[in-house]
């Protein structure tokens, strides 16, 4: 059994899309309240390796990206999770299981104004300290109203 | 954080700014007389924004845009972004376009391993190394030249194909240039790995166990130091990389001195890599380098590229207009450097410099390194009596 089949048979009750794009690409849609259960799941049974996450301003609400590798069989397996709540969107933190994504959801945080709940050290990384509350640069829109 | 413990602790602020580095970093050292007990690590001094930037570029722009992320892997970007943008509309590029990117994605592996050595020597007091290192470095930068008109910012990466084609008549005068690079490589290898001044220095130092590098999710030559089995050019094969053999280095200790290992023998790889690619590309028709792609249909895709540093990861969406959606960019700097803050921890302070620089994060601010004494907040010693400290020490063990 491959580790794609793996997966499919292990998060069947928390898969909501499963998208191949090619055999080295994988999209899983998950809700957000699953993202610390499937991330220990990909981590620590299947030995991925955590690369990074991409945050999207959607009109529909916060989408997050969570890439995964499997360097073993060379395929990035990504996680994709919305947040629908735009006003606040939250989520678990998954840098008590890794720490090396404690960085990207500290970047998400400040760009997107999304919160990481439990994260150890939610601070600015890329932006300055004394950023303006609540002004987003990667949120849709932002720039061009402001100058 | 100094108020943790009674004990009297030193701030050490190592950078941010320096004009000799490109990417600005600030470390800020907590020692214990000499011992490092803490740091923190401050980016941002350098956030440009390139990510929103690229949603206001087309496609074809955005290749040019995120070359300038980086000034001394100035391939690397490009090199994962078109492959982003391939894999989102899966083109094929054809195999002579596969060959080039590969030779000039592993010459600049060697002009950049080899700047990292000469940096690692000076910090150590190994000015010969450096000056002789980075001397040597130019004829990487010759090939470059020849290649491709330019010694640095190439500009070959291009959605569908590279920009200019390498012609047959040239091949036999590449590698040539190639092969006047082993004996290069023989002299630093036999310098670094056979001096025992060196082995004091850097064995055992700035030690990244594999489950720590695991856990930070180090990748390149700081992961494949720490014994991690990883190389995207092998795993997830793109351009020619399973075209022609070569291998990959992993070594075990995770010190400087097994970084120093696995960046000296990778370059002896590049040029194995080359030497195929240069063969391969005299059995392909001249021309056939670009497939002239015009539209971008809609969807996402994920590229990775193996740069000097480690994996280089892209994601790119696409609307179907000629502007990416979401352009997302991931720097191997940005996992390695975090690991700094256990690899330094319990180290001395003449050490420091070294550790740091042994990720290679595009790093050169130990000028700018300052001791403060906290009640009179007044410098006792700043970059170039830390780089000194450091130079000391070798000295000292060499007199031995």
């Amino acid at each position: 059994m491959n580790s794609i089949e793996i997966i499919k048979d292990k998060l069947s009750n928390k898969i909501l899309k499963f998208e191949k794009k090619n055999s080295k690409r994988y999209y899983i849609d998950i809700l957000p309240t699953d993202i610390v259960a499937v991330t220990e799941m990909l981590l620590g049974e299947l030995e991925y390796r955590f690369v990074i996450a991409t945050g999207i301003d959607r009109r529909d609400g916060i989408e997050i990206i969570y890439h995964f590798s499997d360097d073993k069989n060379g395929m990035v397996v990504s996680i994709r999770t919305l947040l629908t709540n735009k006003e606040k969107p939250e989520i678990d933190t998954i840098s008590n299981i890794i720490k090396g994504s404690e960085w990207i959801e500290r970047e998400m945080w400040e760009l997107l104004g999304i919160n990481f709940k439990g994260h150890p050290n939610l601070k600015h990384l890329v932006l300055n300290e004394d950023w303006p509350e609540g002004d987003y640069p990667l949120r849709q829109g932002r720039g061009n109203e402001t100058g | 954080m100094t108020d943790k413990k009674n004990k009297p602790r030193t701030i050490i602020p190592i950078g941010p700014y320096h004009p000799l580095q490109e990417e600005a970093e600030f470390f800020k050292l907590y020692v214990e007389g000499e011992k490092v007990v803490d740091m923190d690590i401050e980016i941002g001094y350098m956030h440009r924004g390139i990510e929103k930037l690229s949603e206001s570029m087309h496609y074809d722009q955005s290749a040019f845009l995120v070359e300038r992320i980086c000034g001394i892997c100035s391939n690397s970007h490009p090199f994962a972004y078109v492959n982003a943008v391939e894999d989102l509309a899966g083109i094929e590029i054809t195999l002579r376009a596969k060959y080039i990117r590969s030779i000039i994605g592993e010459l600049e592996r060697l002009h950049s391993h080899l700047l990292w050595l000469g940096l690692a020597g000076h910090f150590i007091g190994y000015n010969t190394v450096w000056m002789w290192s980075w001397k040597y470095r130019e004829l990487v930068n010759d090939i470059f030249e020849f290649i491709t008109g330019n010694r640095q910012h190439y500009a070959m990466m291009k959605i569908g194909g590279v920009r200019r084609d390498i012609e047959n008549k040239d091949i036999t005068q590449i590698e040539k240039m190639c092969d006047d690079l082993i004996p290069v490589l023989n002299l630093f290898k036999g310098a670094v790995l056979d001096d025992p001044v060196i082995h004091a220095r850097t064995k055992n130092v700035g030690i990244l166990p594999i489950e720590v590098a695991i856990d930070y999710c180090v990748v390149g030559p700081t992961a494949r130091a720490s014994g991690i089995d990883i190389d995207i050019r092998r795993d997830d094969p793109y351009a020619a990389y399973n075209l022609v053999p070569w291998n990959v280095i992993v070594t075990k200790n995770g010190d400087v001195f097994d970084k120093a290992v696995v960046r000296i023998l990778e370059m002896y790889e590049s040029i194995k890599i080359i030497r195929g690619c240069l063969n391969g590309l005299l059995k392909e028709p001249e021309g056939n380098y670009d497939l002239k792609i015009k539209e971008i249909p809609v969807g996402e895709g994920i590229g990775r590229h193996e740069a000097p540093r480690g994996e280089v990861f892209h994601y790119v969406r696409s609307d179907k207009t000629n502007r990416p959606a979401r352009h997302k960019i991931r720097a191997p700097s940005y996992v390695n450097v975090p690991s700094n803050q256990y690899a330094v921890i319990g180290q001395t302070i003449s050490d420091a410099a070294l550790i740091l620089a042994a990720v290679d994060p595009c790093y050169c601010c130990t000028e700018r390194v300052a001791i403060i004494d906290k009640q009179k907040n007044k410098k006792i010693m700043n970059g170039f009596d830390l780089i000194k400290l450091s130079q000391e020490k070798t000295e000292k063990l060499r007199n031995k």
